[in-house]
């Protein structure tokens, strides 16, 4: 067990954490203001590699790429904010999962009408090899950027969150919806831009894991169950919180699957040993959420006041 | 009650036309179709009647299934042990999976049910004695003795049959019972049935166990049906399916899963082995989109008609 | 009763709707269901591509008679390989059935086929159950067992002397199939024996413990897509300087070979055929594929070449009469087919007794990128658990 190990093993996390925070980010707006479940929301972020790795190819620039694939995304969400999602705010939980969980499948079917079960993305060429961060630790460069941009963005959403007049109004509206709207907020407009913005962030995310994962339709449900944990152990409407759970859970499930199966290998065989420890990790995540919800039923930062 | 009666003899009816004109295969998919809407009537029990939305429910068929799997895969032949085993199990674990989210409310009972569904999808694809991810391919059938054998499909049928028709004739009497009346009760105005002095949690479990254990019995069926069971069987987008058949064919309506089940997988069937060649050529590869159609459909269902085809039905009937 | 003229006619056209039912046995109907979706698509669509053109070649028969091969997609799930699997051997009634990819897969439906008396020819997978203990009278192995690649990549670390070896493998039948076969040919110490998640894309973990242990070398068996993403990483963590890579033919053949490019070159691995072989039915294979699909066949589309011609040859030695499905089982075995291997024959439990080849990465005449040829490891290579098969 060396330092360098253990070092590469926590930016492993860390990565996978701040790729999981900017799907949080959204979701957890959405939910804390609009109090609104979309099940939808793993659909955008699949949307978004899609549309980047279309972009890519047209502009051939990954950078151009990317960033319309966010701005298309973000369009597109709005637009489905405007439409269809609009009706379900004044209605029940069940059926916002419902018409959420339908919205899955067209979004599934139709990308899979367009591009086909699946595209390829690949990494641009200057970040396909390693930096040498220590010596003897030469660290994927593509994954420092993915850290880099993640702490920016959380910084920005920070800044934008906290010291401008719109976060102060996502602010008032997710810690009490009533006295925004009677404090005569614009909260239809205030809604469908808080849409687009976690669209984008799922955007972000899409294209900048798929050079690494794969872009294939279905690869928004794997990654939305640990979004919707993340936002259940931060606190419902909590950006910080989204920040924390979502690092807390990427680190745990890193050093988990890393980690677990060496431990066990100790007693059991390695098939078994591989199999328990990916098993266990996911098994201590949602332990978490659980022990969160026990001790602070609101998660660790609520938003509501 | 007339028209119960008219589609319980065309039930009777089918498998014996279907062996006369030598499809034994449909007789087979019927049973499928009448297994899953087993399932989705123990779905309607707790979230149509019970008005509980829990994300979860296929762990409890995913729990039959393997229990009365493992049991048959270990020697253990005959279904008078599997199948009660199996319904012990999901009830058991009913109980447990009940009594720690139906404390909690709204979103965090979702998201609580939805986990530990998946913690149990986790646990057992890690199972890699019992297959793991490959599953569990079994040698047999459950063995009913009584001169029945079960490999035979119109038997199957028969008694898969009896089982829904059981199933159905249930839920109508414990929804026109006294606990019946307190769940929907509780489903309109929780908080006023708590003033009136009825202990909400309890009812709630037990339903949440019957439920269950219903839930687990259709399991234990479903992998005697196929004769296979992989943990697929638990994953939450198995518990969207079920929940899909029960708003498609009317949440709190008797006949809502059976209904939705039937259509589900009937539409699936139908658009996937019959191909339409004018359709074919508007949308090429239309076939492999079937679950384009299948999410329209629901989302229009949620939006316009949240009463389901059921729900049309009796409006229809009404009007 | 309510049912009257409406039930009648909905009756009616259900009646009209069902298929016509015993069809009449002057065409062969087979069923091919592979993995034509998600990540590792491209190893179903090349054994699709590869059968379709043997099939096309022969003017659209098999053994003389009409084809028609119903194509099903399995999206790498078991349960929808079994319904599709039921619904060939049930509704469809097909003579043959084949194509699947991934041993969990096969495993999960090939049971249907054989207890209807259907013969599943595999074009791929071949768990070692199959090849031992559970051999199976209707089960026709055109690939390779599935030991076989992994045995020879471990007598070629033997040979070249490397001390330690770092192995991985996906966590299903087929993976541990890998890791058994190369430890049972290979004579160094084993650092490690990782199994990581089927259908696995981040490799990160992986990727930071190898570096940790130092190994002499690193022996992986990733098909498909975990492959592509399992090597396009290792080359991102600079491991690829440092830990020598041996991988199994399939995991380094063109499906892998198009999505990562150069950094393939000098990859050594192990298969039982490659492009450049010098035979009359190869030379005929490659020219027709390269002109049909314009690209590079792969071990795959070889292998569901030869299931074809498999199938064709048996049928065309019992003349027709796929009824009599003891006689096409003869037929089958004696194997009398040009194979683009070369020499083809089978062991005593129906999977194949043949010769394998160390390959190495290279470009070709056309600055392509190719597998190529450069030495054999084994003559006449069974596998270990025939003995305990009890089939004649």
């Amino acid at each position: 067990m060396s330092w360098i190990l253990i070092l590469e093993q926590s930016l492993n996390g860390l990565q996978f954490g701040l790729m999981l925070f900017l799907l949080a980010a959204g979701l957890t707006l959405v939910f804390g203001i609009m109090d609104m479940i979309n099940l939808a929301h793993g659909s955008l972020y699949m949307l978004g590699a899609f549309l980047a790795s279309t972009f890519i190819e047209l502009t051939g620039s990954f950078l151009a790429g990317v960033l319309l694939a966010i701005a298309a995304t973000a369009v597109l969400g709005m637009l489905l904010e405007v439409s269809i999602l609009r009706t379900l705010y004044a209605r029940d939980h069940l059926s916002q999962v419902l018409a959420t969980f339908a919205l899955i499948l067209i979004i599934n079917e139709l990308v899979r009408l367009v591009w086909g079960s699946d595209a390829a993305l690949a990494m641009p060429a200057a970040l396909s090899g390693p930096v040498e961060l220590l010596p003897g630790l030469r660290y994927p460069s593509y994954r420092l950027v993915i850290i880099g941009v993640g702490l920016a963005v959380a910084l920005l959403l920070y800044v934008l969150v906290t010291k401008t007049r719109i976060g102060m109004l996502v602010r008032a509206g997710a810690s009490n919806r009533e006295m925004a709207l009677a404090m005569g907020v614009d909260i239809k407009t205030l809604f469908t831009l808080v849409f687009g913005v976690g669209a984008a962030l799922c955007a972000l995310a899409g294209s900048m894991l798929a050079p690494l994962l794969a872009v294939q339709v279905g690869m928004g449900e794997n990654i939305l169950i640990l979004a919707f944990v993340v936002i259940v152990i931060g606190g419902i409407g909590s950006i910080r919180g989204a920040l924390v759970g979502a690092v807390l859970v990427g680190v745990v499930d890193t050093i988990g699957r890393a980690f677990l199966p060496i431990l066990l290998g100790a007693f059991f065989q390695p098939r078994v040993a591989s199999a328990a420890g990916p098993a266990l990790a996911s098994v201590m995540i949602y332990l978490i959420m659980a022990v969160v919800l026990y001790f602070r039923p609101q998660g660790l930062f609520p938003a509501r006041g | 009650m007339r028209k119960a009666l008219c589609i319980t003899l065309v039930l009777i009816a089918f498998p014996v036309a279907m062996q006369w004109l030598g499809y034994l295969f449909y007789v087979s998919f019927a049973s499928r179709v009448m297994i899953y809407a087993i399932a989705a009537t123990s779905l309607n029990l707790v979230l149509g009647y019970g008005g509980m939305l829990s994300f979860g429910h296929a762990a409890f068929v995913g729990a039959g299934a393997y229990v009365a799997s493992i049991l048959v895969a270990e020697g253990v032949a005959s279904a008078w042990i599997g199948w009660p085993a199996a319904v012990a199990a999901s009830a058991l674990l009913a109980w447990v999976i009940g009594a720690i989210s139906l404390r909690t409310r709204g979103v965090y009972f979702i998201m609580i049910t939805l986990a530990v569904a998946q913690m149990m999808f986790y646990l057992v694809n890690s199972m890699k004695a019992y297959g793991g991810d490959e599953g569990l391919t079994l040698p047999r059938r459950a063995e009913l003795g009584l001169g029945l054998d079960l490999g035979d499909e119109v038997v199957f049928y028969y008694v898969v049959l009896f089982v829904l028709l059981a199933a159905l004739y249930a839920l109508h009497r414990v929804v026109h019972s006294r606990f019946g009346r307190v769940m929907i009760a509780i489903r309109e105005n929780g908080a006023r049935v708590e003033a009136l002095g009825l202990p909400v949690y309890r009812y709630q479990l037990l339903c949440f166990v019957i439920a269950g254990a219903a839930g687990g019995l259709a399991g234990a069926l479903l992998a005697s049906h196929g004769k296979y069971v992989n943990p697929n069987v638990l994953h939450w987008l198995q518990s969207g399916t079920l929940m899909i058949m029960v708003i498609l064919g009317g949440v709190g309506h008797l006949w809502g899963g059976a209904i939705g089940a039937a259509v589900l997988l009937g539409l699936e069937h139908v658009i996937a082995d019959y191909p339409l060649p004018w359709l074919a050529q508007v949308a090429p590869n239309y076939q492999q989109h079937a679950s384009l159609g299948v999410g329209i459909v629901l989302l229009v269902i949620v939006l316009f008609a949240p009463q389901g085809i059921a729900g049309l039905i009796s409006r229809r009937k009404n009007a | 009763m309510r049912f009257g003229l409406p039930g009648a006619i909905v009756a009616a056209a259900l009646t009209a709707l069902l298929p016509s039912g015993g069809q009449a046995a002057d065409r062969i109907k087979v069923g091919f269901i592979s993995t034509l979706s998600g990540p590792s698509a491209a190893l179903g669509i090349d054994i699709r591509d590869g059968f379709q053109l043997a099939v096309k070649m022969a003017g659209g028969k098999m053994g003389g008679l009409p084809a028609e091969v119903l194509v099903g997609d399995d999206q790498f799930k078991p349960e929808v390989g079994r319904q599709l699997a039921e619904k060939n051997v049930r509704l469809d009634k097909v003579n043959f059935l084949t194509g699947m990819v991934f041993s969990n897969i096969m495993l999960a439906s090939v049971p249907v086929a054989f207890e209807n008396k259907i013969i599943y020819v595999s074009p791929n997978a071949a768990p070692s159950p199959f090849a031992g203990k559970q051999c199976n009278p209707y089960l026709f192995v055109a690939s390779w067992p599935n030991d076989a690649y992994h045995e020879a990549a471990g007598q070629h670390a033997t040979n070249r002397g490397y001390k330690s070896a770092y192995l991985i493998a996906p966590n299903y039948q087929a993976g541990k199939d890998s890791l058994t076969g190369f430890k049972r040919f290979y004579k160094g110490t084993v650092a490690a024996e990782v199994y990581t998640q089927l259908g696995q894309l981040d490799y990160s973990a992986e990727l930071a413990q190898v570096r940790a242990a130092k190994p002499d070398a690193l022996y992986i068996f990733l098909p498909g897509g975990m492959g592509i993403n399992f090597i396009k990483q290792f080359v991102a963590a600079g491991l690829s300087k440092d830990v020598p890579l041996i991988v199994p033919g399939f995991g380094s053949d063109q499906d892998i070979i198009r999505p990562v490019g150069d950094a393939m070159l000098g990859l050594f691995d192990t298969a039982h055929w490659a492009p450049d072989f010098d035979n009359a039915a190869n030379r005929r294979f490659v020219a027709a594929f390269e002109k049909e699909y314009k690209r590079i066949p792969s071990v795959f589309a070889a292998q569901g070449y030869d299931a074809a011609l498999l199938i064709d040859a048996a049928v065309r030695d019992v003349k027709g009469k796929v009824e009599d499905v003891e006689a096409v089982r003869k037929a089958m075995k004696a194997a009398r087919f040009e194979s683009v291997r070369g020499a083809f024959k089978f062991n005593r439990n129906q999977m194949p007794i043949q010769n394998y080849y160390l390959r190495v990465v290279a470009k070709d005449g056309q600055g392509r990128l190719i597998n190529k040829t450069i030495g054999t490891i084994f003559k006449d290579h069974g596998d270990a658990y025939v003995q305990e098969c009890e089939m004649k």
